[in-house]
């Protein structure tokens, strides 16, 4: 169970990328995170491991009040709270096993992580995680020498690996051609619905979320402006979230006109900081 | 195919210059071959002096083509050796020390009294030279090849570290943040996400360093530091080009094997 509480985040730069986000988030149930670059999506998942420091309001972890803990008990929560990115952020030079490894460095001192002996259990773990996401023979490679699909299956074998009890995951198709996207994504939802975790996945592919999670978040420059199932994402809905549009022809996007072009790089300019 | 703007005017397209006022411009490079000029025709030139050197220069050309290696084989033996380990241990005491220092001084990952203190270390060995280093360890510790291993171990400090720093800055920063993002600590970020995407870099400085040493202490050699330098530095004194010239062979030489051999390792570490 994630509990978000009035969450606000302003930048140094004095950009305001959240005023007030509240919602939960109950175990088991898969989120969607829907809004234009720039809307503060990536803000918002990042505050709620601190990766991101929030301005002001409340992030709770079961009973934990995330927001409140020092450095120590701040890394202490991390290890309960997996994460999967959008460019993967795997560790290239490491081998797919150190990295899915890697994800139990908060429970292991520093010298068993430097010399590489984890604890069986964790070894065992992580050899059942490689053959759930389908790389079991491709323990020892190195994680740069796997296509785009296959790594993004070690990160989430890393986020699983640190037995978390919510995931955040930012745009994890957003590298990945169509049929990996869907893949991937089933991937995503059938292990969060097997574990029971809550989880929240940022996503720019609206038909995509439709397909996959049970519920969407609309967020809208900083606030959120939609929260429902994908069943009543309708084109209005999506108007207020994205602007106006013509959403009956979004997948020909490419075709836009100057105006359309511009509209959009107004939007994304914030983007830079998120 | 039909060309639709047949008819319009071509319309003519220059690069804009860098300077875009054309007086400004012209002015400025006027002023810069003016300053060349006057600054070459104030370097003094002794042109009697410099007939005589032509003299002593072709000598030492033609002992340079006729090396002699046999008549002081052992003094070039012996400042090779010295030299060779001079070379060897400054760099590895330079590397254990160089680390650290350049883990200290990258900006995205020390904090900030720990920077300052680092970079300060990087900026006094980078702003003397290794001969003037080389001068002060001599007076202090006496002719010989010590002098020279704590010259070339001070000069791979600065030269080590302010890379590494360097490229510490330029890492991927989502690996550092994933890792991060498990819970693992500063050291545990260091080991896993820094350390892999640096080392073949570090290991490539680390070789050419080993190479840039090797050259250096032939020159400190001059300056009284021991090693080939000094065995060169007696030969040339003595009007002995040829073994100076033989000297000189075996130098370059020793430079092309650790050339091509550091080139391998650091395609191999890739």
């Amino acid at each position: 169970m994630l509990r978000v509480e009035n969450l606000r985040k302003r930048y140094r730069t004095g950009d305001e990328a959240l005023k007030g986000v509240s919602f939960s988030v109950p175990a088991g149930e898969v989120v969607g995170l829907i809004g234009p670059s720039g809307a503060g999506k990536s803000t918002l998942i990042r505050c709620v491991n601190r990766l991101v420091e929030p301005t002001d309001g409340n992030v709770f972890l079961n009973d934990l009040n995330i927001t409140q803990l020092g450095r120590g008990d701040l890394k202490r929560a991390r290890r309960r709270i997996g994460m999967i990115f959008q460019e993967f952020a795997l560790v290239e030079r490491l081998s797919v096993m150190e990295n899915v490894l890697s994800g139990r460095l908060g429970y292991v001192s520093f010298w068993q992580s430097f010399t590489r002996r984890f604890p069986q259990a964790d070894v065992d773990k992580a050899f059942a995680l490689l053959e759930r996401v389908g790389l079991s023979d491709h323990a020892d490679k190195r994680a740069d020498a796997l296509s785009g699909g296959q790594r993004q299956r070690v990160g989430i074998a890393r986020a699983l690996e640190q037995d978390p009890e919510l995931l955040l995951i930012d745009e994890p198709t957003a590298s990945l051609d169509p049929k990996t996207s869907r893949q991937i994504m089933r991937l995503i939802t059938e292990i969060c619905r097997e574990r029971n975790l809550p989880t929240i996945i940022n996503i720019h592919d609206v038909p995509l979320a439709q397909a996959f999670v049970d519920r969407i978040l609309g967020l809208q420059d900083g606030e959120l402006v939609f929260d429902g199932p994908p069943s009543e994402l309708t084109e209005s809905v999506l108007t207020r979230i994205y602007g106006e549009e013509d959403w009956t022809t979004m997948r020909g996007d490419q075709d836009d006109g100057e105006d359309g072009r511009s509209a959009r790089l107004i939007k994304e300019a914030p983007a830079e900081l998120v | 195919m039909t060309v639709e703007n047949a008819s319009a005017a071509p319309r003519i397209w220059r690069k804009q210059p860098f300077i875009k006022n054309p007086l400004t411009r012209w002015g400025l490079y006027t002023a810069a071959l003016i300053y060349l000029a006057l600054a070459v025709s104030t370097v003094p030139v002794n042109w009697a002096r410099v007939w005589e050197g032509l003299d002593r220069g072709w000598r030492f050309v033609q002992g340079f083509l006729v090396p002699d290696f046999t008549s002081r084989w052992g003094d070039i033996l012996i400042g090779m050796q010295e030299s060779l380990t001079m070379t060897v241990t400054s760099t590895v005491v330079g590397i254990l020390i160089s680390v650290p220092i350049g883990i200290g001084a990258a900006r995205n990952i020390a904090p900030a009294p720990v920077y300052a203190i680092c970079r300060g270390i990087i900026t006094i060995s980078r702003s003397f030279q290794e001969i003037i280093i080389a001068i002060l360890f001599v007076a202090m510790f006496g002719f010989g090849p010590f002098a020279g291993f704590l010259t070339l171990s001070f000069a791979t400090i600065g030269f080590l570290s302010k890379l590494l720093a360097e490229d510490i800055e330029d890492i991927d920063e989502s690996q550092t943040e994933a890792i991060g993002a498990t819970g693992g600590g500063w050291w545990q970020v260091v080991n896993y996400a820094i350390q892999p995407q640096v080392m073949p870099r570090l290991i490539g400085l680390s070789l050419y360093r080993l190479d840039i040493n090797f050259r250096e202490s032939a020159v400190i050699g001059i300056v009284g530091a021991g090693g080939i330098g000094a065995t060169l530095n007696t030969a040339i004194d003595r009007y002995e080009y040829d073994t100076a010239g033989a000297i000189l062979i075996v130098i370059i030489l020793i430079v092309m094997v650790a050339e091509y051999s550091s080139g391998y390792v650091r395609k191999w570490v890739q």
